[in-house]
């Protein structure tokens, strides 16, 4: 029979929709003021009394709070707060009141129902414009990477020709060749078989001149494109554990393009201290381990750094053999039995000083000492009686492992006898953060005060109102029943749209509801598309059901052209785009995906409901029907 | 239903299209763009007064506090306040002109937002907005000249270009600032003029197909006819939520309302005028949509 649906149409639309309705609900629910504690260590276990210090501090200040809770395995918790004005000062007494070793976050809350929880279903993130926060963006100098490697370049080459009493002159000519010259052949195809063996990815080149055979060694863009992604990625896992210390609730890590990253912190407004605490310069150093008999004041006593050691401790000498700076790279491997341990290459001069001093101590040990800046916080009285927070930098040292030295020790050697691969890498990390392998610099930093956010949040949420509303009254105004059919479609398609971004974890952002605003607009217009279709098969003399079932065969073709070329826009935008232009081609695209199935399907199925299957003489499609209606 | 004679009028349409086209190339050349911050770097903060906040008198504090150079605008209301520091500045200043606003000011300041854009960023975004327009006039002709026909893309790209540069050249001429969401809402104009125009030509080689013995000029007036009432009734629902966005949005959504809102007039305007005309122009005839034999399949369709 004409425009009726099968049942399992019907039933899959409508599935559809509460599927939607489901997943879309938790953003109705409006998230708490809340704060978060977390320990500054992973040692430091937050307990009942801890919180109760918090509460207490909070209660004589008179601010408002509910539903404290600890996670399960006492690492976090969150006290939620009333008012979300009171957040800022409740931090504070908090801080105040648990001193030093707590990470106390504004974080908001969710209050999704555990219902809704146990479907899977999540409110959506909110973008920094409409939360509030950090956003910053830093640029990796991989240029000084670059260079770095260069010299180590340089420094091996003349090395290795040295110790093979080879004869030649190693200079460095631009930024990625080095030129080596011989005064004959045989010591230039000698110098080659050592390059070749040695670093087999740099790419040779003999070059004959009067009186000098030459090779030029270059580094290929393989090699470049490797240095730069490591050096990237280095200072993104650097990022990622200095972020973790700020204690956000749920900040944002990630490498964009080459070489920049960039970091998204809600709910933080302090930005100097954040990018004090991401600009922090870890470094190291390497000293030996003081002899049994050693005079008090030529020793030091160090604490192990890691968990499992706490507590134990060695005595170093007092003299350094070199510093951090002069690591160049280290990287977790494998020997040849198998056995994990971390290769550690340093510069021509940190190779120097470490056979000095190392040739005459073998079989000592050696200590590596991570040096990390951190803050005390200590309060001052002003004149006006009030106190205000002031930070005091010190550097703590603690000492990463103190291996034995086998042998007289150069530029390349490696620690062994690490317990776990996992040991190696971590131990591998630590000495490149001290290593820098390229300098961050901030070229991007964008702040949003809690304020503009929820206010952004209010307008947006406004003109979605106020434009859905003006959409309704005109198509049903001009569409009639249909009109009416295809507002319910637009509404559906809202839903889902909502549903389908909380369901992949997408952010909702500024430009995003700009997006969702200018879907409403044009979703309607493959409903449009349809019924100036009904209307003309009308016009022509066609029955009501006839006219029904062209029309929405016809304009399928025409809306799915229109759209994939819209979708091809909306996904160049998401490719090109960065930061808010990525939030508003995320909800066009997926807008013109869900407007597709409610106005095509969706409407048609309400239009199958109302008039499928009847006699007509005559449909609700707007005023000039009448004229045309051949009943 | 009356078919109006829109061909006719394509001379007026031309000279009209080309007066824009001239007004707004010519303002782009001279007068250039208002680069927003996203694009020339620079340092912007915004903050709020408790009350109304004096601009002469935070200009004063901010040239004696060694930010000379900036400018200070109110921004929406009077009492939020827009600074926006030339470049040279660092990413700190933001944050040091905030603490010297307040110890100036004896009701509250509060920090709306701050940014800092590097010069590099705004240089490459620059490109990457120009590379984005490129590549999406590049693929919808690709998609329109795969699903259509050649002279169909031709048509589409003319209409969507003429949009874009007469868009950019409103923003120019007022002098309006053009930043990175005003640049998101030229490439949604890309998408929405698009779907216009292909709306439009999907009828038109309905028609060529349909009506055999008609001459092009014919068939296009017959199908700009049967299409105008659909093109209008979309673009009022779009200009409405638009104009509900522009009034109700708020100042950071403001740019990219008026650029939409242009752009929807103008595009509505070019599927009708400019990819119709360009069609006539490069001799479109029934012969160039006989070739696909799918779609040829479809005039056999024992449509009732």
């Amino acid at each position: 029979m004409l425009n009726k649906y099968p049942l399992w149409k019907y039933l899959l639309v409508l599935g559809v929709v509460c599927l939607g309705l489901l997943y879309a609900a938790p953003n109705l629910y409006t998230p708490d003021p809340a704060l978060q504690l977390t320990g500054e260590s992973s040692a430091q276990v937050i307990d009942e009394a801890t919180l109760r210090r918090a509460t207490a501090a909070l209660e004589e200040a008179g601010i408002d709070h509910f539903g404290e809770e600890i996670d399960a395995n006492g690492r976090n918790a969150l006290i939620r707060l009333r008012d979300r004005d009171a957040q800022l000062r409740a931090q504070a007494r908090v801080a105040r009141a648990l001193g030093d070793g707590f990470i106390i976050a504004l974080n908001l809350a969710p209050t999704t129902p555990d219902w809704l929880l146990a479907v899977g279903a999540q409110p959506m993130k909110l973008g920094l414009d409409l939360s509030g926060g950090v956003h910053f963006k830093l640029e990796v100098d991989v240029q000084a990477a670059v260079e770095r490697r260069m010299e180590y370049y340089y420094s091996a080459i003349r090395r290795v020709l040295r110790e093979e009493r080879i004869r030649g002159r190693v200079t460095v000519e631009g930024d990625r060749r080095v030129a080596l010259a011989f005064r004959s052949e045989a010591d230039r195809e000698a110098a080659r078989a050592l390059v070749v063996d040695k670093h087999p990815e740099l790419l040779l080149d003999r070059v004959d001149e009067a009186d000098s055979w030459r090779l030029n060694a270059d580094m290929t863009d393989i090699t470049v494109d490797e240095i730069i992604d490591y050096a990237v990625s280095q200072n993104l896992t650097t990022l990622r554990n200095r972020v973790n210390e700020l204690g956000v609730s749920e900040p944002l890590v990630q490498r964009q393009g080459r070489n920049r990253i960039v970091v998204e912190l809600p709910g933080i407004q302090d930005t100097a201290e954040a990018k004090r605490i991401l600009g922090k310069v870890a470094n190291l150093e390497f000293r030996l381990v003081a002899a049994p008999d050693a005079p008090a004041v030529e020793k030091q006593r160090f604490e192990y750094r890691s968990e499992e050691r706490s507590g134990a401790y060695e005595w170093l000498e007092r003299d350094i053999i070199i510093t951090g700076e002069r690591v160049s790279g280290a990287q977790a491997s494998f020997d040849q039995n198998g056995q994990p341990n971390v290769q550690i290459s340093l510069d021509s001069e940190g190779g120097t000083l470490m056979n000095r001093a190392t040739r005459n101590n073998v079989k000592r040990r050696m200590g590596v000492l991570f040096i990390e800046r951190k803050y005390r916080t200590r309060y001052e009285e002003q004149a006006d009686g009030t106190e205000v927070p002031v930070k005091v930098p010190y550097d703590e040292r603690k000492l990463l492992t103190a291996p034995v030295i086998q042998q007289a020790l150069g530029a390349q050697f490696q620690i062994t006898g690490l317990d776990s691969p996992m040991e190696a890498s971590e131990l591998a990390l630590m000495l490149r953060a001290g290593a820098l392998a390229a300098p961050i610099t901030f070229v991007e930093e964008r702040t949003v005060g809690p304020s503009l956010g929820a206010e952004n949040i209010r307008l947006g949420v406004k003109s979605v109102q106020v434009g859905l509303a003006l959409v309704v009254v005109f198509m049903v105004l001009y569409y009639r029943i249909f009109g009416l059919c295809a507002v319910v479609a637009l509404s559906a398609n809202l839903v889902l749209l909502l549903a389908f971004m909380s369901l992949i974890g997408a952010t909702l952002t500024l430009p995003g509801i700009a997006g969702i605003v200018l879907t409403v607009g044009m979703a309607v217009d493959a409903n449009v598309l349809i019924f100036a279709r009904i209307r003309e098969e009308l016009r022509e003399g066609r029955a009501p059901q006839m006219a029904i079932h062209t029309g929405f065969e016809r304009a399928v073709s025409t809306i799915l052209d229109a759209n994939i070329t819209t979708l091809i826009v909306a996904v160049i935008l998401y490719a090109v785009g960065t930061g808010p232009i990525k939030g508003f081609a995320v909800t066009l695209s997926i807008g013109i995906l869900t407007s597709m199935f409610t106005a095509i399907m969706g409407t048609r199925s309400l239009v199958n409901l109302i008039y499928g299957g009847r006699r007509l003489r005559h449909l609700a499609i707007g005023k000039d029907i009448v004229q045309g209606d051949v009943a | 239903m009356k078919v109006f004679n829109f061909m006719g009028w394509r001379l007026v349409a031309v000279v009209f299209s080309a007066a824009l086209l001239v007004v707004s190339i010519g303002s782009l050349a001279v007068r250039q763009l208002e680069w927003g911050l996203d694009f020339t770097g620079g340092t912007l903060v915004e903050v709020h007064y408790g009350d109304s906040a004096d601009l002469d008198a935070i200009r004063s504090t901010l040239d004696n506090s060694g930010y000379e150079g900036a400018t200070v605008v109110s921004f929406g209301t009077d009492r939020d306040v827009l600074i926006r520091l030339p470049s040279g500045f660092t990413d700190s200043d933001g944050n040091a002109v905030l603490t010297v606003l307040e110890e100036a000011s004896d009701t509250a300041v509060e920090l709306r937002r701050t940014e800092f854009i590097g010069p590099q960023v705004g240089e490459e975004l620059r490109e990457q907005g120009g590379l984005a327009m490129l590549l999406a006039l590049g693929l919808v002709m690709l998609y329109i000249g795969f699903r259509f026909q050649l002279k169909f893309a031709v048509g589409a790209v003319a209409a969507l270009v003429h949009d874009v540069l007469i868009t950019l050249g409103f923003f120019s001429v007022l002098g309006l600032e053009f930043d990175l969401t005003v640049l998101a809402a030229l490439l949604a104009v890309i998408g929405y003029s698009l779907n216009d125009t292909i709306v439009v030509a999907d009828r038109i080689r309905e028609n060529f197909r349909k009506l055999r013995r008609a001459d092009p000029v014919e068939v296009i007036n017959q199908s700009l006819s049967e299409t105008l009432g659909r093109t209008l009734v979309t673009s009022l629902t779009t200009l409405l939520v638009l104009a509900s966005l522009a009034f109700f949005g708020g100042e950071m959504i403001h740019g990219f309302a008026v650029a939409l809102i242009v752009g929807v007039f103008i595009g509505t305007y070019s599927s009708i005028y400019v990819s119709a005309t360009t069609l006539l122009l490069l001799g479109v005839s029934k012969e160039d949509l006989m070739i696909p034999v799918k779609e040829g399949a479809e005039l056999d369709d024992p449509a009732p």
